[in-house]
């Protein structure tokens, strides 16, 4: 097993603050505005993209969470069940604007997952994504509007983020793996 | 029929006090000759079976199975029943009257005893019911059953239905010196019941038969006995507070036997843990402390006899939720081997363990039917051989009997009959063992 | 941005303990005597987000969609059933109702011939209700399909004892050393050993309270679960945190157990008085349906203590949590 680190805490925090300039050229309406973090570590990120958007644009974004465990299409195939963990959204997120942020953007079913649950929730008028990593190899269309860096990886590689609040350090880095994992 | 040499074996005989190695010779359905050693008999136009490393004992007995014919013919016949407990090592058995319709007169003994002779590969003797039709009433007409060959009375499956009645039997079967056979049971305790009632019930949720009840019944019989004068004999005895009184029956001088039965000696109610229907027996299979008493009372007597209370089922039946299942086990086969057990573990001893299987049941049989249980010159030839360290695997699709209800499958068991021997013709035999022409 | 009554803490700036797989080695739900306490831990997490999903207009989620679930019941009950069958149905599974009564077994058609027909129409979940002790053993051994027991005989009600759990844990997070009470006819109750074993898993002392004719041979005697007995209902409430009282049945007055109903009122109804002697937090638990006047007050069963319209509510989360966690683990 080999690592090899493609970004470092300041690579970080430079990335997200480029994207919260991103979301903020592209969002006119920020009140609209809600970061629903897809768990585990989109919850982090959401919550600093938030931060980012209120000190550059000085409008308070709500973050919320989702728990995507409900809506995977590969419960059946997985002996030992995802714990569930709380989605919690706001009260109506009917006629607003959803940007959906997750940490690393692979296969796109966790997004596919992500999506059926907030149309389960109510009728956003948009729903956009941003990833902090974007790694390749799409199994369903979806794309993300905001990318943090994308880092091209072949199958037996693992593309693993740690974030302070929930690794103790801010890291990205390639791992190379014998055996293939499953995708994300 | 030629001669058979069984040559040069352990031969074990409680009712001559033999251990020793040596030869038996068979002649014409008897034993005719007995050697030391591996010494050749007098005369010369013989088989040979070659029972080195075997012990050779007296035809096992059987004082309580279940045969199941007339009646429940998909369960077992006698057919298939002797030949498992040939199988099993078993040349005499006693079959018991609740069949269907039960042996309550001449003409159903008749039945048994024409169907054995023409279909049955060991000895069948009968025993005959208590009162008529089993139904706990009048007495049945015990006369014309000791006439026609009875061994016993019992209504077993049921106790003795009252007081009364059981004192009504001990009295009137004195006059043919037979002994009345009771299944010590107090209905009004064990109505529903399952299981031995205990922490396992209550945690398996289900209806308990308490040791009380068996001990209530075994303390009237005794004192019937006493009151009577009659031979009582308490089968398939499960549980201390049983033993205890027997006990001091016997040291009061009261006229009792008592039978024990392999499961009963050697599994106690933890199979039933997982709801194995299989394990679902009565009495039922109780704790260690009784399993522990009943090895003791084997020892010093207060158990007379071990009996294998054979009950087979068949598949259907026991394929069920465990409150609707029947009890029994089918045990002629597996009987010998998980014995074994307590002599392996030192418990008893091996001439202990065959005098309760041949000397002792012959006893109580008396001697109408010959010496039977003995190897004494001039008996019947009814011989066990057996292997008392083969290991083997417990497999019920293998069982002759019609019945394949057994705790013990996929069990390994050590110690296996090789051959039986009944009246002087090898009725069971494994293939490993061969018999040469002279 | 929006609150929650309670503390979110998925807002907490602590560090999360990383995703693991969660404890789980359960192919059938049969009884509550082998789940470790980090079991159930797994099924009070997965029930709260379970709740969340019951707390939305729409209650939906696709995650059993494409499983078949049967709902076997062998005996009448209308509230398990109904709270099983909201329960996969919320999941999106198929749902099927099987009212097999104990007629159609003397029609011929056995337990086993039941099973062998679901297991040929492809079934995932069987959830079985039987009057037998057992029953749902014996089922294991002849389909592939996981078995959920919804109560067999008077041996166990797992679903039941979970939910009740569950209910107390929401009151009183931290259960180690709470004292429980279970009052009543503990002899031909599955929901009270269901609950001797969950309760004393997970820390929580319990004392059995009932006449001693209602009392199964060997509890209190060293052997597991390890529980008190106690069957002066004064003696044994006090300072109990928990109160559990079961369903008397009239038949047991019948079978000669008890020389009168009027008598066990006497004696165990849980009022008011009685109830004071517990702590004044102390919740009043029945698992239904509820026999008012006999084994509690009116005023009691509906008055501030009592959770037992909580209990009704968590079942349908618990039962989705368990689906959940089931589904997935047969043989594919």
């Amino acid at each position: 097993m080999s690592k090899k680190v493609i970004m470092t805490e300041e690579d970080i925090k430079r990335t997200l603050a480029r994207i919260a300039h991103e979301i903020i050229e592209h969002n006119e309406l920020l009140k609209e505005l809600i970061l629903v973090g897809v768990h585990t570590r989109g919850v982090p990120l959401a919550k600093r993209l938030a931060a980012d958007i209120e000190s550059f644009a000085r409008v308070k974004i709500p973050v919320d969470t989702l728990d995507i465990s409900l809506y995977r299409d590969d419960l059946s195939s997985l002996e030992l069940k995802p714990i569930v963990k709380l989605t919690d959204i706001t009260a109506t997120i009917d006629g607003k604007s959803i940007v959906l942020v997750d940490d690393v953007l692979y296969t796109g079913r966790s997004i596919r997952a992500a999506m059926d649950a907030l149309i389960d929730l109510g009728r956003p008028r948009s729903i956009q994504l941003a990833v902090l990593v974007d790694r390749g190899h799409r199994e369903l269309p979806i794309r993300a509007d905001y990318v943090g860096k994308n880092i091209p990886s072949s199958r037996h590689e693992e593309i693993k983020v740690n974030l302070k609040e929930t690794d103790g350090i801010d890291e990205v880095a390639i791992v190379s793996m014998s055996a293939a994992k499953e995708g994300r | 029929m030629k001669s058979l040499l069984i040559k040069g074996g352990q031969i074990i005989d409680p009712a001559q006090g033999i251990d020793v190695s040596g030869s038996l010779l068979i002649s014409e359905g008897k034993i005719s000759w007995r050697g030391k050693g591996e010494e050749a008999p007098p005369q010369a136009d013989y088989e040979t079976l070659n029972a080195k490393g075997l012990i050779v004992c007296p035809g096992l007995i059987d004082l309580h199975c279940h045969l199941r014919q007339p009646g429940d013919e998909e369960k077992e016949t006698i057919a298939s029943g002797t030949s498992a407990a040939a199988r099993g090592g078993f040349t005499t058995v006693c079959c018991m009257p609740n069949t269907n319709p039960p042996l309550d007169n001449q003409t159903a003994v008749e039945f048994i005893k024409s169907k054995a002779a023409s279909e049955g590969v060991v000895r069948v003797l009968p025993i005959g019911c208590i009162s008529k039709g089993r139904k706990g009433g009048t007495l049945a007409e015990m006369g014309e059953l000791a006439s026609a060959g009875v061994i016993a009375f019992s209504d077993d499956g049921e106790p003795a239905s009252s007081s009364y009645l059981m004192r009504q039997a001990l009295d009137y079967s004195r006059a043919f010196e037979l002994p009345i056979i009771d299944h010590c049971e107090e209905k009004a305790l064990t109505e529903g019941g399952q299981m031995n009632e205990g922490i396992i019930s209550t945690k398996l949720g289900l209806r308990g038969i308490p040791s009380a009840a068996e001990e209530i019944i075994v303390a009237r019989d005794l004192a019937l006995a006493e009151l009577t004068g009659g031979r009582l004999h308490i089968a398939h005895v499960s549980t201390e507070g049983s033993v205890d009184l027997i006990r001091r029956a016997k040291e009061k001088g009261i006229r009792v036997t008592a039978e024990a039965t392999p499961h009963h000696l050697t599994l106690t109610e933890e199979r039933v843990i997982g709801y194995d229907t299989n394990a679902k027996v009565n009495p039922p299979l109780r704790t260690k402390k009784d399993v522990k008493a009943l090895i003791q009372g084997l020892k010093d007597n207060t158990i007379d006899i071990i009996a294998t209370d054979h009950a087979p089922h068949t598949e259907a039946d026991k394929l069920c939720e465990f409150d609707l299942a029947p009890f029994g086990i089918s045990g002629f086969e597996t009987a010998l081997g998980s014995l074994m057990s307590l002599v392996h573990g030192g418990e008893i001893s091996l001439a202990t363990l065959i005098a309760k299987l041949t000397s002792e049941p012959a006893r109580i049989i008396g001697n109408s039917y010959g010496g039977l249980g003995t190897l004494a010159t001039g008996a019947p030839a009814d011989i066990t051989i057996f292997d008392p360290s083969l290991e083997w695997v417990v497999e019920p699709k293998d069982f002759a009997s019609k019945g394949r209800n057994t705790p013990l499958a996929g069990e390994r068991l050590k110690g296996r009959v090789m051959a039986t021997i009944y009246e002087g013709k090898i009725v069971y035999k494994d293939d490993s063992i061969k018999v040469k022409e002279s | 941005m929006r609150t929650n009554q309670k503390d979110n803490p998925t807002l907490q700036v602590k560090p999360e303990v990383p995703e693991k797989t969660p404890l789980w080695r359960h192919h059938h739900i049969l009884d509550v005597d082998d789940f470790t306490a980090e079991e159930i831990e797994t099924v009070f997490n997965t029930t709260r987000a379970m709740k969340e999903v019951l707390s939305r207009p729409i209650k939906r989620v696709p995650t059993l969609r494409g499983k078949t679930i049967v709902n076997l019941f062998y005996e009448p009950s209308t509230r398990t059933r109904l709270s099983f069958e909201l329960a996969a149905k919320y999941l999106s599974a198929d749902v099927v109702n099987l009212n097999a009564s104990v007629s159609s077994v003397a029609k011929g058609e056995s337990l086993v011939d039941t099973l062998g027909t679901l297991q040929a129409l492809g079934t995932d979940i069987i959830v079985m209700r039987h009057p037998h002790s057992g029953a749902p053993y014996t089922a294991t051994r002849y389909t592939e399909a996981s078995i959920v027991n919804a109560g067999d005989g008077w041996h166990a009600h797992p679903t039941q004892a979970l939910l009740d759990l569950y209910t107390i844990y929401e009151h009183k997070p931290s259960l180690k050393g709470l004292k429980a009470v279970i009052i009543g006819d503990i002899m031909h109750s599955r929901v009270a050993r269901s609950n001797m074993w969950g309760l004393t898993t997970m820390g929580i002392e319990v004392t059995l309270c009932c006449p001693p004719t209602l009392l199964p041979i060997g509890l209190g005697e060293g052997h597991l679960p390890p529980v008190n007995i106690e069957p002066n209902i004064e003696l044994a409430l006090d300072k109990a945190d928990i109160v559990m009282t079961l369903r008397l049945q009239r038949e047991r007055q019948k079978s000669g157990l008890l020389p009168s109903i009027r008598e066990y009122i006497q004696l165990y109804q849980l009022t008011e008085a009685r109830l004071g002697r517990a702590k004044p937090d102390a919740l009043v638990l029945h698992p239904g349906p509820v026999n008012e006047g006999v084994e509690i007050s009116p005023a009691v069963a509906h008055g501030p203590q009592s959770v037992i319209n909580e209990q009704v509510s968590n079942g349908v989360a618990v039962r989705m949590a368990l689906l959940y966690l089931l589904s997935g683990s047969q043989k594919q």
